[in-house]
């Protein structure tokens, strides 16, 4: 009976079998998982996993992307008036800073692949060092914000109807909060625009069109509260939306910087052990790919919030 | 049962089964091992056996895991379920309030869909079957795997918290402006959903890298088994679709939380936003619901036809579309939300679409069936029952999806009939059929045939008279949701209700099977279908720790089932190709005794590792 061989030994067949060390099999390499045929095969694996995490990454900043651009659609004017309130030699510094430090991590993925481990683990620091840099800027740009009042949600009443007013410069009426909304409506707009909302379903750009019609008269009535537009800047009473979505994306995109910090000095220490070699570096390469995606974000948040 | 000439049913041993049929015998359980030594006696053993399981990154036991736990919350759905259903017998108030009401709905849906539902055949069986149906040790990423477990378990835990503190009332889409006010617990509800998406994308990646990089050798793209094909297509949707519902549930809880306008028409958002973002995620999630379902169906019309899948590379690759063009498909949700009529319309022809590779499959399925030698086993049974109600629910899709018909059917129990036979119908009876299809080998044991084939009876009859009525009620006019009817309702509402009960009591008796087999049922062969696929041809049942002792060469397709019955069967006739190669013309393979396997030449493909390892020469 002429059967071809349906098994064949490509591995030690009891390598994970010898008391749950596993990979301690003869001749296989220590960082080996034993699930694994090759070093060659772990690493591609490891890598695409990696592409296939960063490209959720993507789609996850793509949703607030996607949030931004309908509403600067929406509301151009708004945007363009309330990203005047951003600090664009800090937003400019920060891109210089994340962009050295995605040298810095460039490098090191080099420098372990050429072996030089000691180079390796101090450009690695440097990475560190440059994004706590990033996030010191970023916690002076957010405090001068709050010190405006610029915080997110609490205190910007943003109805339509309502001018946007610092704390302390406005009238009494609109302290905070969405139930104020009709309290600090003056007139009749709000009650047009909840009439035109209604006969024409969700169409919010007439009720954008409604605001942009009526801002020459709020910027009036703002003058008469004691408010000087120009000198905080902003007149359009939505602003707050440009400032929650500012808020949401950099804060979640402070947020990754600040995982990444802790992921580059955990490889640190353990380059500092001498783990990784040029036999095996996947881990320094996988948070190299995380840091530039990082990076790569922020190349686009900058001149979108802070630009144009 | 039909047969053909051809294939008279081999059953070659009649003798009664001894305790394992001969060469069958599990060595090596990864039920058992690892845990503690054989001499740790009594209630010393109970601790360490815990503190394996619970730490384990074996995916077979990370896929029991999951089965547990999935069935768990399918059980605590259910039973919100029955009680909704209860509440209707009646027009008004009988046993919950309004407000009560809302919740159990809200919390029926949330549970079935992001805590049943989603992780259900991915997280159990394919967590369990695809990297033995590879050839490979474990998945690419076996700490993840576990990681991806524990991520769910917290993400279910944030929504139990959910419930315990209010239960929120908005319906599982959490549709805004609504959710943005009521007073329930949204916060914790949607930071549940955002936590469970994470243990979705984390098998999704885990999946995608293990079907790309760690294939066994022989194993061609064209020689996966289907099921394979199904959850890769899944992992795609899984990767792609999820972080997107997870940064919607974040703009809603920052929503909520810091009071932004984003979704909110009175700070300057815009609702039908959040309903795009939702479903962009959530229409893509219903492939993710139901794409595995055709995986698992696929692998039952095979092996129980006996014969090859009719149609493999189509049924193959019309996973891989359904999963693109489901990305493609969301704004049929909100036809009547004030989308412009353009996108309407084109959201609707692309719906239409996705009816062709859906249809491609059903009809491949059939043809499988066609001159085969159809072998009614329970899972048998189940995939017949699927195929009957998904073909219902499929086609009622169209309807739904068509511009003019959803105007009337939105938001009635049209809508509800369509997606319980879709998920229920389909995604659950393929899930029961698999779980029916892969115990043996999961556990050791087989199930009792009589009684699986009572509930798959049971379970149609009750499905069919809970769901069925809702279409017709729905199309006479019965809006979903809502907590009181009109009296021209009420019978079919309480035709509905029985029927409820029929299925809960079918669901019960599977429960039981299972429970009696662990303890009861006969111990299963290697092979007890004669399926021609890695778990089944080279693993033992329950398989081994590390699944095989030797990488197994794969040389023919996965629906070859002759080549298992014939001793020369790897040359000629298309064996050793790919999954649509052969031509068929052989007919049928033989069927053989399940409590026995499938005697012939591929049991010794089955390695016990019982031999020593050969030292190495070279």
């Amino acid at each position: 009976m002429a059967v071809r061989p349906t098994t064949i030994t490509v591995d030690d067949p009891h390598a994970g079998h010898a008391g749950g060390h596993h990979g301690d099999g003869a001749g296989r390499p220590p960082h080996l998982k034993h699930y694994f045929v090759s070093s060659e095969q772990q690493f591609d694996a490891a890598k695409l996993g990696m592409w296939l995490f960063l490209v959720t990454e993507i789609l996850l900043f793509g949703g607030m992307f996607v949030a931004y651009g309908i509403y600067r659609s929406m509301y151009p004017e708004l945007f363009s008036e309330a990203s005047t309130q951003l600090d664009t030699v800090m937003g400019a510094l920060n891109t210089i800073v994340l962009l050295g430090s995605s040298l810095t991590v460039a490098w090191s993925i080099r420098a372990i692949q050429m072996n030089n481990k000691k180079l390796c683990f101090w450009l690695l620091v440097t990475t560190i060092v440059l994004a706590g840099m990033f996030m010191v800027v970023k916690y002076f740009e957010y405090t001068h914000k709050f010190e405006l009042g610029i915080l997110p949600g609490q205190n910007m009443v943003y109805a339509e109807g309502t001018t946007f007013t610092l704390p302390g410069l406005g009238d009494g009426n609109i302290a905070s909060g969405v139930g104020n909304a009709d309290g600090a409506d003056p007139g009749g707009a709000e009650a047009n625009n909840a009439g035109a909302h209604a006969a024409e379903g969700t169409s919010l750009h007439d009720l954008a069109e409604a605001g942009v019609s009526t801002r020459a008269d709020l910027h009036a009535e703002g003058a008469e509260h004691g408010y000087v537009p120009g000198e905080h800047g902003l007149t359009n009473q939505r602003a707050g939306l440009f400032f929650s979505i500012y808020y949401v994306m950099t804060g979640i995109h402070g947020l990754h910087v600040l995982i990444g910090m802790v992921a580059i000095g955990i490889l640190a220490v353990k380059t500092w052990r001498g783990k990784y070699s040029d036999a095996w570096y996947t881990p320094v390469e996988n948070v190299g790919l995380y840091w530039h995606v990082v990076d790569v974000i922020w190349i686009f948040l900058f001149p979108l919030m802070y630009l144009i | 049962m039909s047969t053909t000439t051809a294939a008279a049913p081999v059953r070659t041993q009649s003798a009664p089964a001894p305790k394992h049929p001969p060469g069958h015998e599990p060595v090596h359980n990864y039920l058992l091992e690892p845990g503690p030594s054989p001499d740790v006696r009594g209630l010393a053993r109970v601790w360490p056996t815990v503190k394996a399981w619970v730490t384990t990154v074996d995916h077979k036991r990370i896929g029991v895991m999951y089965l547990f736990a999935v069935s768990f919350f399918f059980a605590v759905a259910g039973i919100a379920a029955l009680l909704v259903r209860a509440e209707l017998m009646n027009p008004g108030s009988d046993f919950l309030t309004a407000d009560e009401y809302n919740r159990m709905f809200t919390l029926h849906g949330v549970m079935m869909v992001f805590l049943f539902i989603v992780p259900s055949i991915p997280g159990s069986l394919g967590n369990f079957v695809l990297p033995i149906m590879l050839g490979v040790k474990d998945v690419a990423f076996p700490k993840l795997n576990l990681a991806s477990f524990y991520v769910f378990i917290a993400g279910a835990s944030i929504a139990v918290y959910a419930i315990l503190s209010g239960g929120i009332d908005t319906g599982w889409t959490f549709y805004t402006p609504y959710s943005d006010e009521t007073n329930t617990a949204v916060l914790p509800m949607t930071m549940a959903v955002f936590v469970a998406g994470f243990a979705s994308i984390l098998t999704g990646i885990n999946f995608i890298v293990t079907i790309h990089k760690m294939r066994a050798p022989g194993l061609t793209w064209n020689r996966l088994p289907l099921f394979i094909w199904a959850l890769y297509a899944v992992s795609i949707v899984q990767v792609l679709a999820t972080p997107v519902v997870g940064i919607t549930m974040i703009l809603l809880a920052m929503e909520r939380l810091l009071n932004i306008g984003i979704f909110d028409p009175a700070l300057g958002g815009d609702p039908v936003l959040f309903q795009h973002f939702f479903w962009f995620y959530s229409h893509p999630a219903v492939y993710i619901m139901i794409l595995p379902a055709f995986g698992v169906i696929s692998e039952l019309m095979g092996t129980f036809s006996r014969q090859k899948v009719f149609g493999y590379r189509a049924i193959a690759l019309s996973s891989v579309a359904i999963a693109m063009l489901g990305f493609l498909v969301w704004g049929h949700h909100m036809f009547v939300s004030g989308q412009s009529p353009l996108s309407s319309i084109v959201f609707s022809l692309i719906t239409f679409l996705i009816g062709v590779p859906s249809g491609i499959k059903v009809l491949n399925w059939v043809w499988t069936m066609y001159r085969g030698s159809v072998w009614l086993t329970t899972p048998m049974l189940y995939a017949l029952s699927f195929l009957f109600l998904f073909t219902i629910g499929g086609l009622t899709g169209i309807m739904v999806g068509t511009l003019a018909v959803d105007v009337h059917l939105h938001d009635t129990y049209f809508v509800v009939a369509h997606f319980h036979y879709v998920m229920m119908g389909g995604t659950v009876m393929a899930m029961i059929g698999g779980l029916f299809y892969w115990w043996p080998k999961m556990f050791g044991r087989m199930m009792s045939e009589t009684w699986g084939r009572i509930s798959a009876g049971v379970v149609f009859f009750g499905f069919n008279m809970t769901f069925f009525t809702q279409f017709i009620l729905g199309s006479q006019g019965m809006p979903r949701r809502y907590f009181t009817y009109l009296p021209e309702y009420h019978d079919l509402h309480q035709v509905s209700t029985i029927g409820s009960w029929f299925l809960g009591l079918g669901l019960l008796l599977v429960l039981g099977n299972m429970i009696w087999s662990l303890f009861k049922g006969k111990p299963a062969p290697g092979n007890p279908w004669g399926a021609a696929t890695l778990e089944w041809t080279h693993a033992t049942s329950p398989p081994d720790h590390h699944n095989f002792h030797r990488t197994p060469l794969v040389t023919h397709g996965p629906y070859d089932y002759g080549v298992l019955f014939s001793g020369d069967g790897y040359s000629g006739d298309g064996a050793g190709g790919d999954g649509s190669g052969g031509d068929g013309s052989r007919g049928p393979a033989p069927i053989p005794n399940p409590e026995l396997g499938a005697p012939q030449e591929m049991e010794k493909s089955i390695d016990l590792g019982l031999a020593q390892p050969k030292p190495s020469r070279d």
